[in-house]
């Protein structure tokens, strides 16, 4: 292997200031309560910024905002919210460069990831979605479609400006207002946003963006005047905030874990297998909730697809997120990079057998290899419970119904993939699969035309295309 | 041993009606409570459900939900339209029950009407995603599994949840309020070619089994459409958080059965699977 000469994008294009207000009615305000935190680059345990921590009083505030703006922002005709996201859509696509960096240095994604995949989709989503605000009547749920009212949206690290898009796209295109809480290791990037709203002119109190930790999104989501909470991140705060909504008549849709199979068919093209097993698993340090988390290879192709994705994970390039040449780059947090630790230990504890590449790890910041289990059985804790990490359990099958009956033994549902030829099996595969999305020969594609979602504790609701929409209208 | 006298008069012996036994129905028998429990509802000894009945009943509908969902859309409309066939031919036997014509008329034309949505739904609400890229992807509606009913008392309430729910592959655990009125209908069902396990009814007192109904794992959904209690209905709500169930809350108001129920019946009981796969030579 030859070396590759370092290839850092400039950070000199993102200006960060030393603190963030929260915003709140258009404009930046410290918080009143709550006081402040710190977000790092989780690649240096560099400190980026201080961030606003908001307190009960201060999501009062926002949601009141956000109450009040929603007379206004929901009479206006579909055509003119339309041209407010396709300005938006617009404004994200003139500074991408600046928010794939700031992604980047904040979540410690690689480059070429911030650059290539998130900001391009997430401009696509507001332009998606700017189309269909003068078009609800004809999405097929109902004559006079209305909007919900205030929403308030919790969303994860993983993706931050992505899943931000994903929430306030619809939210707004069928009329609703929002107040948003971005993760408390990602808020920089919905920070960025609030100046792409100003820029666009949005109304003040249309979106507001609250930053803080778990109590901040429990008091937003359990706040009274909150119409329709949506949420995307573990399933075990789902089910507690499933468990808060109940009874209050609140609309709720929620993206939960996941523990993908992604099946590989004694016929698949192996070299394609791999490349889809490696995206499947090592895009975004793993920290995916639709990753193809479970490998189930047919017994007799297991071995030789083994020794490929062994010489592929290989040549994978771990470090510098801001290195155009790095695949993987930093875990988010040290909170992260211990429960991957302790349970990739559990793993080995458990009599499945552990295996990395040779890879460095730098000295500053928090850093996990690829890794993959093999000899693992369905009752390992490492094939159950989702990792989040760049961390692989693999395990064989001889038939197609083993193969789809392992798949299918998991309580979450939200992806899988099928590696074969075969065009019958793929969709006889397809049919049996409980999981939302269902890549073939595929894996980890995403569009703002397409519905994602999952099945059984994945969720339930549907983001992106028509089906997107019904999460947002009453 | 009695006398018979020459003068008494002798009268024609009245024939006594054969009464019917009101049981439960699970997996397409008409079992007892296992229990042994009964109450007594318009005179009649009715099965008071246990919450063993209730896990019974949820094994016949897992057992039942593959072979329902993986039949033809074609062939689950054609039963679904038998039931309102069998519907007609037993009108007598629900007007003795107290079901206004109205109702009736309502109830078979609602059942006709669902059972013509077996094979369109996918249409309308799935369809072909235009992705940017060579990508074929589609997204079609699928039945969630096992759904989980607190139904409500009129024969036309009953109708208006069991049908949404059944026609797109789901089977269902009915706990009913009418005993002799949802155990009529289930003996509709079982003369109408719909598989065993696909609906089962319990009678009793659902605030006693509707709780383990909405905490069992193997329950896709629950729908609260029934539930009378606003306190109740959030308690169960609540429950069924544990498992991330789907759930229909009861409405807010009186419901009119009556007016056009929509698509949300149908579709709230449905996910939404996507399909990519890439194009090329």
């Amino acid at each position: 292997m030859f070396e590759y000469a370092p290839a850092p994008e400039s950070r000199s294009v993102v200006s960060l200031d030393s603190s963030y207000g929260l915003f709140i009615d258009g404009a930046f305000d410290p918080a009143r309560e709550g006081g402040t935190f710190k977000t790092v680059n989780p690649a240096s345990e560099e400190v980026l910024a201080e961030v606003a921590s908001a307190g009960p009083e201060d999501v009062d505030r926002a949601v009141a905002a956000a109450r009040r703006a929603f007379g206004q922002w929901s009479a206006l005709p579909g055509s003119e919210r339309a041209k407010y996201l396709f300005r938006i859509a617009r404004i994200i696509q003139e500074r991408s460069r600046e928010l794939a960096v700031l992604e980047s240095l904040d979540n410690g994604k690689p480059i070429r990831e911030s650059r290539d995949v998130d900001l391009p989709l997430v401009a696509a989503h507001f332009f998606y979605y700017a189309g269909w605000a003068d078009k609800l009547a004809y999405a097929g749920f109902g004559p006079d479609p209305r909007p919900i009212g205030v929403a308030g949206q919790v969303i994860p690290w993983n993706f931050p400006l992505l899943m931000l898009a994903w929430k306030i796209a619809p939210a707004l295109a069928t009329g609703n207002t929002v107040v948003l809480k971005p993760a408390e290791t990602t808020p920089l990037s919905a920070l960025f946003f609030a100046d792409v709203c100003r820029q666009a002119e949005l109304p003040p109190g249309v979106v507001n963006i609250v930053t803080g930790a778990g109590d901040t999104g429990a008091y937003l989501v359990a706040h009274p005047d909150v119409d329709k909470v949506a949420f995307t991140g573990s399933t075990e705060v789902g089910r507690e905030i499933a468990r808060t909504v109940a009874g209050t008549g609140k609309r709720l849709s929620l993206e939960l874990g996941g523990k993908a199979a992604n099946i590989v068919f004694d016929d698949a093209p192996i070299d394609q297998a791999v490349e889809g097993i490696v995206n499947g698993i090592f895009f975004n340090q793993g920290h995916v909730c639709c990753a193809g988390s479970r490998l189930l290879v047919q017994e007799s192709v297991a071995q030789e697809l083994l020794e490929s994705l062994k010489r592929r994970m290989s040549t994978l390039r771990l470090g510098d997120p801001l290195d155009k040449n790095t695949d993987i780059g930093a875990i988010n947090s040290a909170a992260q990079l211990a429960r991957i630790t302790e349970l990739t230990e559990i793993g080995g504890q458990e009599g499945a057998e552990r295996w990395s590449p040779a890879c460095e790890l730098p000295d500053r910041g928090f850093w996990f290899a690829p890794t993959i289990f093999t000899g693992v059985t369905q009752a390992h804790r490492i094939a159950r419970e989702e990792i989040f990490g760049p961390v692989l359990s693999v395990l064989t099958f001889r038939t197609p119904a083993e193969a789809i009956e392992k798949a299918n033994n998991t309580p979450y549902g939200l992806s899988a993939g099928v590696w074969t030829e075969k065009g019958s099996q793929i969709l006889a595969v397809a049919d049996k699969l409980r999981a939302g999305v269902v890549w073939a020969n595929t894996f980890n594609k995403f569009d703002p035309a397409s519905p994602f979602g999952g099945y059984k504790e994945s969720g339930y609701g549907r983001e992106g295309g028509r089906h997107g929409l019904e999460a947002y209208l009453a | 041993m009695p006398k018979t006298s020459k003068t008494a008069v002798v009268a024609e012996p009245t024939r006594l009606t054969v009464r019917k036994t009101y049981k439960l129905y699970i997996g397409g028998k008409f079992p007892r409570s296992e229990s042994g429990r009964t109450f007594v509802a318009d005179g009649d000894n009715v099965a008071l459900a246990s919450r063993k009945d209730a896990r019974d009943a949820v094994v016949a509908a897992r057992a039942a939900q593959g072979g329902w969902a993986g039949a033809t859309a074609y062939n689950r409309g054609q039963v679904l339209y038998r039931v309102a066939e069998m519907l007609e031919a037993r009108r007598a036997e629900f007007v003795a029950l107290g079901v206004s014509d109205t109702e009736l008329n309502a109830a078979v034309d609602r059942w006709v009407w669902y059972a013509g949505w077996s094979d369109k739904i996918a249409q309308v609400a799935g369809g072909a995603n235009p992705v940017a890229g060579p990508f074929f992807n589609i997204s079609a509606p699928e039945p969630t599994g096992v759904v989980a009913v607190v139904a409500p008392a009129t024969l036309l309430g009953l109708v208006s949840v069991i049908a949404p729910a059944i026609v797109t592959g789901n089977t269902a655990v009915v706990l009913a309020a009418d005993p002799q009125i949802a155990i009529t209908l289930a003996e509709v069902f079982a003369t109408s070619d719909v598989p065993g396990g696909v609906v089962n009814i319990l009678t009793g007192r659902y605030a006693e089994t509707a709780p383990w109904l909405a905490a069992h794992a193997d329950v896709n959904a629950l729908d609260l459409t029934g539930v009378e209690h606003p306190e109740l209905a959030a308690e169960l709500e609540r429950a069924a958080a544990g498992t991330l169930k789907r759930v229909i809350r009861p409405a807010t108001g009186a419901v009119d059965f009556f007016a056009d129920p929509g698509l949300q019946p149908i579709t709230a009981l449905l996910e939404t699977k996507t399909v990519w796969h890439p194009k090329g030579y």
